[in-house]
């Protein structure tokens, strides 16, 4: 899967409530979702965002509740991806689940600035800054999860695919750390 | 290499002899809950995927508790989506208002969770039942959906930090101040993806409503499930509750040997009530640093401490005191036993006379749902377990977090303080 989008940079630690706060918990439309995406943080990000665009953000990012609307918002806002130094462990999950991509870089998270344009691509774990001219390597996912990204979703992916991808993974796992 | 508890779980649910951290394995789901914000979702996917059944009627559990009684109109849809599904699937456990407490405080109360269990829930505070020893870890939504449909889900396998308390707790120190201490030392996301074992002599001296906060905040570390290996106190509880059970302690306990991937030991003695500031879990500080703050509200509820310790504690602390007139002190009993305990034992009394309220079980203002939600630049003192900016309500108010006695306590000096400046 190849991406490419413009840079919303965020900070550390950003949680499941400046997301999407509780009050709006109470649809699960990720249209009308997308209208308070990350008003926490930023009250204008859900007008300034266009389809494509990739969130960029710090430590921890997605902490809190498991609440599944925090990244359903992000999709619905038309969002590609999210790069993150490091994410919290339900978000990532969540993330996997509902296909939308996620990557975990710091020097990535780091360097990049609002409005750089970045281009990604998830089977050969790499993220260019086209504004900074920077190449950044990552550890690409297990082909497991990699698979259940590209079809859109945990629920797209029959158990049986599953397993066979899981037994192939098996030794080479203990590289990546979150989940 | 011996294994933890945590892998021994794990290995136990997919058949095997061991699992290592780090690897992928697809385990059976012993408990699957959702509650009125997670399960409408799962559901959604669940007949999205063409499924007709839930695997088992006896494994899925369904607690509308977080906007319950419901709020408004569109929270009330969201709840008639799991009253309606709970009838089609004729769910043996869904608990509708009169029967609903908060699901944390409930599931372990009514013996549907137990030791050795594996056990997810789409709230993130599911890993409050580590408490029993069981492997519980919260998920989202598509998660609960694929266990409604086959019983199974994918974990990775995770490293344990064991975390060792020693020394005397203080007086006024709970479980609720060793994990606020935790998490001020190793930061909000200081056990990401892994699994916080708590152990040592004061753990074991600990009561289970205490063990049960502690795990419940092992979330707030970004840790993937908190444990504690089950002792007698453990049994106690659960053999009114589980009558049938087949647990033996002996069963479930860390080898020896077992690995860990980082190890800290704490005294306790020099651990006093802890506060943490807005608008992070770990910006604590103990209680006595804590200077001239005034409140506007006090919380003393939640699955983190709403159970009958919890109340006990607030009671004994309120008991002939008043608070201030322009503060407002909301108490919650996280289930309908707890609540009518408290009446029995008399606590409902002092927490009215002393110019509180009581509400029906509910998670309502810790989340910012309802029932005690604040206004701008408003600072309120809960004992509940996220301080996030504007989690209570508005963005610009404040909440701090501490335990049922400095709870207590500041809703009557109207500042936080220490316990001891009242009693």
């Amino acid at each position: 899967m190849k991406l490419k989008g413009g840079v919303h940079k965020f900070g550390d630690d950003v949680n499941t409530d400046e997301i999407i706060p509780a009050k709006y918990l109470i649809t699960t439309d990720p249209n009308e979702l997308a209208k308070h995406c990350l008003e926490g943080r930023n009250k204008n990000f859900a007008k300034r965002v266009k389809p494509g665009d990739i969130i960029v953000t710090g430590r921890n990012f997605g902490c809190g509740s498991s609440r599944e609307h925090a990244p359903l918002a992000i999709k619905g806002c038309g969002v590609s991806c999210v790069i993150a130094s490091s994410f919290a462990r339900i978000f990532f999950r969540n993330c996997i689940n509902m296909g939308l991509p996620i990557l975990e870089s710091k020097e990535a998270a780091k360097e990049a600035r609002q409005n750089d344009i970045l281009k990604v691509d998830l089977s050969k774990g790499e993220i260019r800054n086209i504004t900074k001219k920077k190449i950044y390597k990552i550890q690409p996912f297990p082909k497991f999860l990699q698979r259940i990204i590209s079809s859109g979703g945990l629920l797209k992916v029959p158990l049986r695919t599953q397993r066979k991808l899981r037994k192939t993974q098996r030794k080479s796992v203990r590289t990546q750390k979150t989940l | 290499m011996g294994l933890t508890i945590t892998e021994k779980i794990l290995a136990g649910h997919t058949n095997r002899k061991r699992v290592e951290p780090g690897e992928f394995i697809e385990a059976r789901v012993d408990i699957a809950l959702g509650n009125d914000i997670t399960a409408p979702l799962a559901i959604e996917e669940f007949r999205k995927s063409g499924a007709k059944r839930v695997f088992d009627k006896e494994k899925v559990v369904l607690v509308p508790d977080h906007f319950t009684p419901n709020k408004d109109a569109p929270s009330a849809q969201q709840a008639k989506i799991l009253r309606d599904f709970a009838k089609e699937q004729n769910l043996k456990y869904y608990f509708d208002v009169g029967r609903m407490g908060i699901e944390h405080a409930l599931l372990p109360e009514q013996g549907i969770v137990g030791p050795g269990d594996l056990i997810i829930g789409a709230d993130s505070h599911t890993c409050t039942y580590g408490a029993l020893g069981a492997f519980s870890t919260g998920v989202g939504s598509t998660d609960l959906a694929a266990v409604m449909i086959t019983g199974r889900l994918w974990f990775k396998v995770p490293e344990t930090i064991k975390f060792i308390y020693r020394g005397k707790l203080n007086k006024w120190v709970s479980g609720k101040d060793l994990i606020l201490y935790t998490i001020g030392d190793i930061g909000v996301d200081g056990a990401l993806y892994k699994a916080m074992e708590f152990t040592g002599e004061i753990i074991f001296n600990l009561s289970m409503d205490s063990r049960f906060t502690m795990c419940n905040m092992a979330i707030e570390a970004g840790a993937k499930s908190g444990i504690i290996v089950p002792d007698k106190t453990t049994m106690e509880y659960v053999k009114s509750r589980i009558p049938h059970s087949a647990f033996r302690i002996s069963n479930y306990k860390s080898d020896p040997d077992a690995n860990y991937c980082e190890i800290r030991e704490y005294d306790c003695s020099k651990i006093e009530p802890q506060v943490a500031f807005p608008h992070l879990p770990a910006n604590t500080k103990p209680v006595s640093e804590v200077k001239d703050i005034p409140l506007d509200q006090v919380v003393i509820g939640s699955c983190t401490n709403g159970r009958i310790e919890d109340l006990r504690i607030a009671a004994k602390v309120l008991k002939g005191n008043k608070v201030p007139s322009y503060m407002r002190l909301i108490i919650i009993p996280a289930t309908q036993n707890i609540y009518l305990e408290a009446l029995k034992e008399g606590l409902i009394e002092i927490f009215l006379k002393a110019g509180g309220v009581v509400s029906t079980p509910t998670c309502g203002p810790c989340l910012g749902g309802h029932m005690g939600v604040l206004a701008e630049e408003e600072r309120a003192l809960a004992t509940t377990n996220r301080n996030f900016k504007g989690r209570m309500g508005h963005p610009k108010s404040e909440v701090y977090l501490a335990n049922p006695a400095v709870a207590a306590a500041s809703a009557i000096q109207g500042r936080i303080v220490h316990p001891r400046e009242v009693l």
